[in-house]
């Protein structure tokens, strides 16, 4: 139950040492082709701390998440992870010093693109639960549980079974472990998602919309299961969704995106309840 | 016209060919399906100076009659027994065509599949070996289904490099016994009633699969 006070939450601008920080995005840019999709985004994520990210479809919040899980490169800037450099990783000599470029420091100083092998060590501390659940279809939903554990995590197939059973059952779908994904309820093969991603035992977990390719009535029985995960853990969680009921509960804090840019960020009721923002203004109107 | 015992003297002779054919068949399927999947996977996951002669090797099998592979590899490779030579050229054959279909199925995996293994960090190998390689093969069940019966019925093929399958008994007991007429029709008969319940099956699978059991 540790959860970091909000003051060691701190931006980049700040110069905070690294090891506080679960996430940083130092100046990030990502572009496909000439669509720029995040526009030298700086952000910084607390160990323990809830992120959303909110705003209209297109404004760069789901990319955060996949440059994190490493489903996309970065083009410019470079990401962090525990205090380590993540997207890049040190080169053997540096080739461009640290010298100051307009605009501060080159994030980039002594730093290549990381390598597949790299990432491979990395990533395993970040879980992500996808919109559409990806659970492999062809295998149990234990199977889907345990599959990383061991083949991963090197758990013994006994202690990894007896693990995905509790992870199972705290999702309330104990009595779903031999079925096949393909016969289950929407939010049934999410719940099933949420407990394979912990199952890794991740530092930090990403939510990409987990709730927008339910049924309505299906919303609820997924969004009680990351309360729940939330409340229980001290994972630190980054989230898209259009649910600002959810927000509000699990969030500590809030972060608008327009066009690759946050517009405004803060405290979840704050920005919920007294927007500063015209597009921030104008978005909560428009999903509520 | 027809001598029934001709056709019963023939019988015997026939069905030891048709013995013969399906060995050849089974075998040579079976490197059929391990050569095109790693076709597949080299075609798919190899640097591309390796992917690239190996695919353009593949595209130059498929595009030369097996009749004439036949021929060249009986020539080039002379001492190798005629039915493993047999085998092994059906199978480099075939091999080419499933790697096609072997990619099919792997392009048919959900680009999701793909991510849910980043996100629990499998190992590649896993990936392929538990994720990817089981739902792409039950993709394709069908068309390798279809490919093997159409191995099956291009084995008499191996009796010009001197196989006793089938097709090649029959054609000398015709030939010896001037019976032709029995011998023939009997191996067409054996092949019907192989193949014809072969593809009713296959058919019945795609049916199954298409329906999303």
């Amino acid at each position: 139950m540790r959860r970091e006070p909000e003051d060691t939450v701190a931006g980049p601008e700040d110069g905070v040492a690294g090891t506080v920080e679960a996430v940083r995005f130092d100046r990030v840019t990502k572009r496909f082709g000439e669509h720029t999709v995040l526009d030298g985004l700086d952000l910084a994520v607390g160990r323990g701390e809830r992120v959303t990210l909110i705003g209209p479809s297109g404004s760069g919040k789901t990319t955060i998440l996949r440059l994190l899980m490493t489903l996309e490169r970065v083009t410019e800037g470079v990401i962090h992870v525990a205090g380590e450099p993540y997207s890049h990783m040190p080169s053997g000599h540096g080739e461009r010093g640290a010298g100051a470029g307009p605009g501060g420091p080159d994030p980039k100083a002594g730093l290549v693109p990381a390598s597949e092998r790299y990432l491979a060590a990395r990533r395993r501390g970040i879980g992500m639960v996808f919109q559409h659940f990806n659970l492999f279809p062809h295998m149990s939903v234990l199977e889907n549980v345990v599959e990383a554990p061991v083949h991963v995590l090197r758990e013994g197939k006994e202690a990894a079974a007896a693990r995905a059973r509790e992870l199972l059952g705290m999702v309330g779908l104990a009595d779903k472990v031999d079925a096949r994904p393909t016969r289950l309820s929407g939010g049934q093969q999410q719940r099933v998602a949420i407990a394979r991603a912990l199952a890794m035992r991740p530092e930090i977990l990403l939510l990409d919309e987990v709730t927008s390719a339910l049924d309505p009535e299906l919303v609820a029985e997924v969004l009680d299961v990351l309360r729940d995960v939330a409340r229980a853990t001290d994972i630190t969680l980054l989230c898209v969704t259009h649910e600002m009921g959810f927000a509000r509960d699990v969030s500590d804090r809030i972060l608008m995106f327009d066009r690759g840019r946050i517009v405004e960020s803060g405290r979840a009721d704050q920005l919920l309840d007294e927007p500063t923002h015209e597009r921030t203004r104008a978005f909560l109107r428009a999903v509520r | 016209m027809w001598d029934g015992e001709a056709a019963w003297a023939a019988l015997p002779t026939v069905l030891e060919g048709f013995g013969i054919t399906l060995v050849a068949t089974v075998l040579g399927f079976g490197v059929a399906l391990l050569l095109g999947l790693v076709l597949a996977l080299v075609g798919r996951a190899a640097p591309r100076w390796v992917a690239g002669p190996v695919n353009a090797a593949a595209a130059f099998v498929r595009s030369t009659p097996l009749l004439v592979q036949l021929f060249a590899a009986w020539v080039l490779v002379p001492a190798l027994d005629a039915l493993v030579l047999g085998v092994l050229v059906l199978g480099v054959h075939y091999a080419a065509y499933l790697s096609e279909v072997y990619r099919t199925g792997i392009d048919s995996v959900p680009k999701g599949q793909w991510e849910a293994c980043t996100a629990l960090s499998l190992p590649r190998r896993r990936v392929w070996r538990a994720v990817v390689l089981p739902q792409a093969v039950r993709n394709v069940l069908p068309p390798l289904g279809n490919y093997a019966v159409s191995m099956f019925k291009e084995t008499p093929l191996l009796s010009v490099i001197t196989v006793h399958e089938m097709f090649h008994e029959a054609s000398s007991f015709g030939s010896t016994h001037f019976a032709y007429l029995e011998s023939f029709t009997l191996a067409a008969a054996v092949f019907l009633l192989a193949s014809w319940p072969t593809s009713v099956l296959v058919r019945r699978l795609e049916a199954r699969l298409a329906k999303g059991a």
